[in-house]
């Protein structure tokens, strides 16, 4: 293939990319802004939601349209739901203490992941997409007849990658109705402001940290059970969309659900394009260090305006 | 006194122990000079790292590489990796320490990501995943062969020994108490007239270089250099360790990592998801026991504990 071509896959994988990753990322983000701590366990929510998906799309049975669509809903309920008992059981009783929370989620990373290896097991597993068209891309060049078009071999995507990327839009706006027009959007932007304030003008805080940590792991969760139709679902797949997700909550700004946005589609597009020409280690060690040293010098990140 | 007991009976227990405990007990003591130097920046300064490992595969493979690359001798190789670990807990400290808080266990967490992409990345020279034996015969300083069980357990006990009495130096040196102070209020000591940013690189160095020290260590009496001591679950574990035995405490480290290994040891009979106990420990203490086994000892009864 040509330059230009493998650039369009490229960009097209990095898209994929990059919408399961702003769904991933925005979970961790919404915790941060919220209720200032750091979910280490936000990847095990992320592995959960593919692994509840097999669960549920292998009970059904049936065509795979309607196991994806229950799954599609079911799991994120249902890794919301635990991280909200997690929430109930362990943080609330260190009073979001920020260093012990983290102790604390490391503890529920290894649990929920170890308790998958023990149930579900060392297996991966696919889930079958509800459709699967295979698209030929069409690329054009320069020949004596002039300007013409052809179909490259092998420049093609499937029609369920462009409904991963449609699907994610539209998460993302719901996420942002969400947060800017509804009441429950003002109740969380208030406890995000001030938690304090907030308590005194007669919010339930404790509740609005329960369903913020719930809403977060189940956005983690939503991001993949879209993508298990593309990679399988395994016990240890949490553990790149955590850094990932880590690294473009970082860059965008703590906290700012506009930079999250923008850093992750970033940051996925050029992950997935540095690993389509390069190696994908080199482009997560640069990864790595850019975050640490944002935090080093730019601890507002690269979007964010206001220092924290 | 207490600290010499426990070096003594170490001693003793080299001599009837049955094989197998005894062996791990040689390991144990490995870790817990990782964990011991895991305590100088969390327990003592109260800078909490998610970013160990690196500095313990550091000196490991400060130590292999040297044995490997260049053939040098295994003694000279392993002051080679002390050096790795303490230049790279140099840079990572001048680094890491402009941030506070959540910011520096992320800065850590990713330097540490950094370090074992990096050995990935090197595969032809650090063999990545699979890492590589230092062959059996050239494990020995001075005529003695350190892959026999007796000289591991001694060599392992004498590097033990020095770290504990280095951390027990420390402790009761004016530089440990300012330590204590920034843990306790930075502001304050700050303000006491303290450098307290000097002191935390320090710590940083001396933290990290003995944890390179039981890196190296662990490459020679082992015989085994790997990527996968780099990785993340490598960094929690002397957390774990020091929170189980006790931040703070001289010996804490050692009694953590003694309990953990057991309790591993023996889940590892139910079940294979080992790090299961790691995760479920690590609630349970940041819930019920903040302090760890020897911090709640020195609460309710050895009030002059180090």
């Amino acid at each position: 293939m040509e330059f230009g071509p493998h650039l369009i896959l490229a960009v097209l994988e990095g898209l994929v990319q990059a919408s399961v990753l702003t769904l991933t990322a925005l979970g961790l983000s919404l915790v941060f802004g919220v209720m200032r701590v750091v979910n280490v366990a936000h990847g095990e929510f992320f592995m959960l939601g593919a692994v509840f998906a097999y669960w549920v799309a292998s009970w059904m049975g049936g065509p795979a349209a309607i196991g994806f669509v229950a799954a599609l809903i079911i799991a994120p309920v249902l890794a919301g739901l635990l991280a909200v008992a997690c929430d109930w059981l362990i943080l609330r009783r260190l009073d979001y203490d920020p260093e012990r929370t983290i102790v604390a989620t490391i503890g529920m990373l290894y649990v929920i992941q170890q308790v998958t290896l023990m149930t579900y097991g060392p297996d991966a597993h696919p889930v079958t997409p509800p459709f699967n068209h295979r698209l030929a891309i069409p690329w054009f060049e320069f020949t004596e007849n002039g300007f013409e078009f052809y179909y490259p071999w092998g420049l093609s995507t499937t029609s369920y990658k462009l409904f991963v990327i449609f699907a994610a839009m539209v998460a993302r706006m719901g996420i942002w109705l969400l947060m800017a027009k509804s009441k429950l959007g003002l109740i969380l932007r208030a406890t995000q402001l001030d938690g304090e304030t907030a308590q005194a003008f007669g919010i339930p805080v404790e509740r609005v940290y329960a369903f913020v940590f719930g809403l977060g792991a189940a956005l983690a969760a939503v991001g993949a059970v879209l993508i298990v139709p593309i990679q399988q679902a395994h016990y240890l797949m949490g553990h790149d969309p955590l850094l990932l997700s880590f690294i473009v909550v970082i860059i965008g700004g703590l906290g700012s659900l506009r930079g999250t946005v923008v850093a992750a589609i970033l940051i996925g597009m050029s992950n997935g394009v540095i690993s389509v020409f390069f190696t994908p280690t080199l482009a997560k060690i640069l990864a790595t260090l850019l975050v640490a040293f944002v935090l080093v010098y730019r601890p507002q990140g690269l979007f964010g305006a206001k220092p924290a | 006194m207490l600290h010499l007991g426990l070096i003594a009976a170490l001693v003793l227990l080299q001599f009837i122990l049955p094989a197998y405990h005894h062996g791990n007990l040689a390991r144990i003591m490995v870790l817990s000079v990782f964990a011991m130097g895991y305590n100088i920046m969390f327990g003592y300064a109260g800078l909490l790292s998610l970013g160990h490992a690196m500095f313990f595969t550091a000196g490991m493979y400060g130590m292999g590489l040297s044995v490997r690359l260049w053939d040098i001798p295994v003694g000279p190789a392993f002051v080679i990796g002390i050096f790795a670990a303490a230049a790279l807990s140099l840079v990572v400290g001048l680094l890491a320490l402009r941030t506070i808080g959540v910011a520096f266990m992320i800065v850590t967490l990713m330097f540490s990501q950094a370090v074992f992409l990096t050995i990935l990345y090197f595969n032809p020279i650090t063999r990545g995943d699979e890492g590589f034996v230092i062959a059996q015969q050239v494990r020995q300083i001075a005529g003695l062969d350190l892959s026999n069980p007796t000289t591991r357990y001694f060599a392992a006990l004498i590097l033990f020994a020095i770290c504990l009495l280095a951390v027990l130096w420390l402790v009761r040196s004016r530089a440990g108490r300012v330590l204590i102070a920034i843990r306790e209020n930075e502001e304050r000591a700050r303000l006491l007239g303290y450098d307290t940013w000097a002191h935390k690189l320090a710590a940083v160095v001396m933290s990290g270089t003995m944890a390179g020290a039981a890196g190296a260590a662990y490459g020679v009496l082992f015989g085994s250099v790997g990527a996968s001591f780099a990785e993340v679950p490598f960094s929690i574990l002397p957390l774990l360790y020091v929170l189980l035995g006790g931040p703070g405490t001289v010996i804490g480290p050692f009694v953590g990592t003694l309990f953990m290994f057991y309790l591993r040891d023996l889940s590892s009979s139910l079940t294979d998801a080992h790090m299961l106990v790691a995760g479920v420990v690590l609630i349970l203490l940041t819930l019920f026991a903040r302090r760890g086994i020897m911090g709640i000892v020195r609460e309710r009864w050895l009030k002059w504990l180090p």
